[in-house]
């Protein structure tokens, strides 16, 4: 898969300018954050938590955009408004969206830093 | 870089990459930043840090950005403390959130350095404006305090000299505001020593202190005046000519003054500059106007200034109303002014004089109706009163009984070492001046004590001819040599006997003025007083319209005159 899609190339390299140093900080951050979130939204889905699905997704949506990836973004906009709407049908499938298209994002990114 | 004045910026957010991210845009802006992971925490570090501006998140755990928000515009008082709630929500219900708690903006994910620059900036100039704005509002405050704390002071010293007064009388109704003074109002009313009861209401140009300022020697001389039983055109020179000395130009007083005589019925009025008065007739209900004849006080030189005065018929229930021309310009809610022909309806339409007072102002008060109500609504009315009445109701005789020395008689004599370098005159004339019934005749004893003095002096002591004043070289010429022989003076005196009997409706005043001259022949008196020594020009002709009579005796050095007043001014019929 290219990176191209995951990534927003030109905001990164704008993202890289404002962070200088402390950009794999920033990238290492949002890779601990996002499992954790990743975790949270599992947990929603299982005990049909609404509140806590939109909640997180919400928190997941906003980080994702400031990251440049838009692709992790919009699906967690979708799982968002699923929370909002108390429709939890069709959960499970796009948080296994969430999940295949952070793993890519996060290759992406921990290549970016060198790791 | 730009360099940017540095502030201190909380940063909100429960994303830990999220707030890194932030904080590293706003670092670089040049600001200081501190952070906070949710709702609590931002308000402990509100508390602790007092930064300038707030980034908040909206939803945090513990406690929201919601009521982080609205709690800490609570604790900060009337101090501004910029929210930016920081936000992915699009949903126009949540952002209506963020501002009902007292969100100032928004920023939304993902951040944008640029856009997020111009917000800190713009919150930095309200900031800036809202710190002048209280500044100068505490200024304002201060300054205003002390401006009331003046006025008081202010009215405090114009109420005790003002005190003297007998507003409260019963014959006399009248609206004024208590800070009237700051408008430049004055109301001032006297009983004298003869009993006629003396009003003033005077306009000063202005308002403030500044209008006040002038009200002070005005109602100091009015009441000294009056309690010493000065007329009114004594009064009235009095008082413009200290105006026009203190007041700067530009500032003066329109005012209308009154005597009334309960005894004889009359009013005495001058007019200078106040709206037409009106005097009310209760006999057949009509009314007369009486316009301003003269200038302002504080306007005209003594000199130019005139103090003539009309004197009316009134009778008991006639009333006499002055009025500031605050009456006239009393404007309603819709821009409209009551106006003089207003006024003058109530008048025509009004059928009791008795209550004609209470009925302007009620009309006045009806037409400006949910108008602010001007301050400077100043009205007066007098009603002519039996006397005696009067002064049973007021309890007044005792202006009455003092009549000064009644019963007494002096000699004065002058030698030559004071003749040089002392005028005696005011000294006697303060002598006569502490008989009441004298004073409203000061301007006439003046002229007669300084004649006979000068006369004595001149003509008598000096030996001068005052033929010899007929030509500008002569005139010269007499001065030259009256200095020449006063100067060289060594013998010689005048000596000023007094004598004075009254009570207290008329007295007789018996001047004698004897100098150490050669004198005339007096059996020549008689025929043509224009050829005397001594008295050429307008001395003796003078003399004898003042003065009931003006007598020569012994060698001619001599002279008496008779000076009799009576309650009622005709002094001529002794």
């Amino acid at each position: 898969m290219s990176d191209e899609k995951h990534l927003n190339q030109a905001a990164l390299s704008d993202l890289k300018d404002i962070m200088e140093d402390d950009f794999s900080l920033l990238v290492t951050t949002f890779i601990d954050d996002s499992i954790l979130r990743l975790s949270d939204l599992t947990n929603a889905v299982n005990n049909g938590d609404a509140d806590l699905l939109r909640e997180t997704a919400h928190s997941f949506k906003g980080s994702s955009g400031n990251i440049c990836a838009p692709i992790l973004e919009s699906l967690c906009n979708e799982l968002e408004s699923m929370g909002d709407g108390n429709q939890l049908e069709g959960v499970p499938v796009y948080l296994a969206k969430v999940q295949q298209e952070f793993t890519c994002v996060k290759s992406a990114l921990e290549s970016l830093i060198g790791k | 870089m730009d360099t940017v004045e540095p502030l201190k910026i909380l940063i909100a957010d429960d994303s830990n990459s999220d707030r890194l991210l932030l904080k590293a845009i706003v670092q670089n802006q040049g600001h200081e930043v501190v952070v906070a992971a949710d709702g609590l925490e931002t308000i402990e570090v509100y508390t602790r840090e007092k930064p300038d501006i707030i980034l908040l998140d909206a939803l945090m755990p513990r406690m929201d950005g919601f009521e982080a928000a609205e709690r800490i515009k609570a604790m900060s008082g009337e101090d501004f403390i910029p929210i930016i709630f920081l936000t992915s929500l699009k949903e126009a219900d949540s952002l209506a959130l963020c501002l009902e708690a007292g969100g100032d903006d928004f920023l939304t994910k993902p951040y944008n350095s640029v856009i997020l620059k111009a917000k800190i900036n713009a919150f930095n100039r309200m900031l800036k404006m809202h710190h002048t704005l209280q500044q100068q509002r505490d200024q304002i405050i201060v300054n205003n305090e002390h401006l009331i704390q003046e006025q008081e002071v202010a009215k405090r010293v114009f109420d005790k000299v003002a005190h003297a007064g007998c507003l409260h009388v019963k014959n006399i109704n009248y609206s004024l505001s208590p800070l009237a003074v700051f408008n430049g109002d004055v109301l001032l009313a006297a009983v004298k020593p003869s009993g006629k009861i003396a009003v003033l209401l005077g306009d000063f140009t202005g308002h403030g202190l500044a209008a006040a300022i002038g009200a002070m020697p005005l109602a100091q001389t009015f009441y000294s005046m009056n309690a010493k039983g000065f007329g009114m055109k004594e009064i009235l020179q009095e008082i413009n000519s200290k105006l026009k000395d203190i007041l700067p130009v530009g500032v003066f007083c329109c005012a209308g003054m009154m005597d009334l005589d309960l005894r004889e019925k009359t009013v005495e009025v001058w007019n200078g500059g106040l709206p037409d008065c009106f005097l009310y007739r209760q006999s057949d209900l009509s009314y007369e106007v009486l316009p301003s004849c003269h200038l302002p006080l504080g306007v005209l030189s003594p000199k130019d200034f005139s103090c003539e005065t009309q004197m009316l018929e009134m009778l008991d229930g006639d009333s006499l109303f002055m009025w500031s021309d605050g009456i006239i310009e009393a404007t309603n809610p819709a821009g409209e002014m009551f106006g003089e022909q207003r006024l003058k309806t109530v008048f025509e339409e009004h059928r009791s004089a008795e209550t004609l007072f209470k009925e302007l102002e009620g009309r006045v008060n009806s037409f400006i109706g949910g108008s602010q109500r001007d301050d400077d609504l100043s009205v007066v009315e007098v009603v002519m009163v039996d006397k005696e009445e009067f002064e049973v109701e007021n309890v007044l005789s005792n202006h009455k009984s003092y009549q000064g020395p009644m019963d007494w008689g002096m000699s004065y004599d002058v030698r030559p070492d004071t003749l040089r370098e002392f005028n005696p005159l005011p000294v006697l004339l303060q002598i006569l001046m502490d008989i009441p019934g004298l004073r409203s005749h000061s301007g006439e004893i003046y002229t007669v004590m300084s004649e006979l003095y000068s006369n004595a002096l001149d003509h008598g002591v000096l030996d001068l001819d005052s033929s010899m004043k007929s030509s500008t070289k002569g005139f010269a010429e007499y001065y030259q040599l009256r200095s020449k022989r006063l100067g060289e003076l060594q013998e010689g005196y005048i000596r000023i006997t007094m004598d004075y009997r009254g009570d207290d409706s008329n007295g007789l005043l018996t001047v004698t003025v004897q100098d150490s001259g050669k004198g005339f022949d007096i059996s020549m008196q008689t025929d043509n007083d224009y050829k005397l020594d001594g008295y050429s020009g307008r001395g003796l002709p003078l003399l004898k319209s003042i003065c009931n009579s003006v007598e020569y005796k012994g060698g001619g050095n001599e002279v008496e005159v008779k000076f009799q007043w009576s309650y009622n001014d005709s002094r001529k019929l002794a």
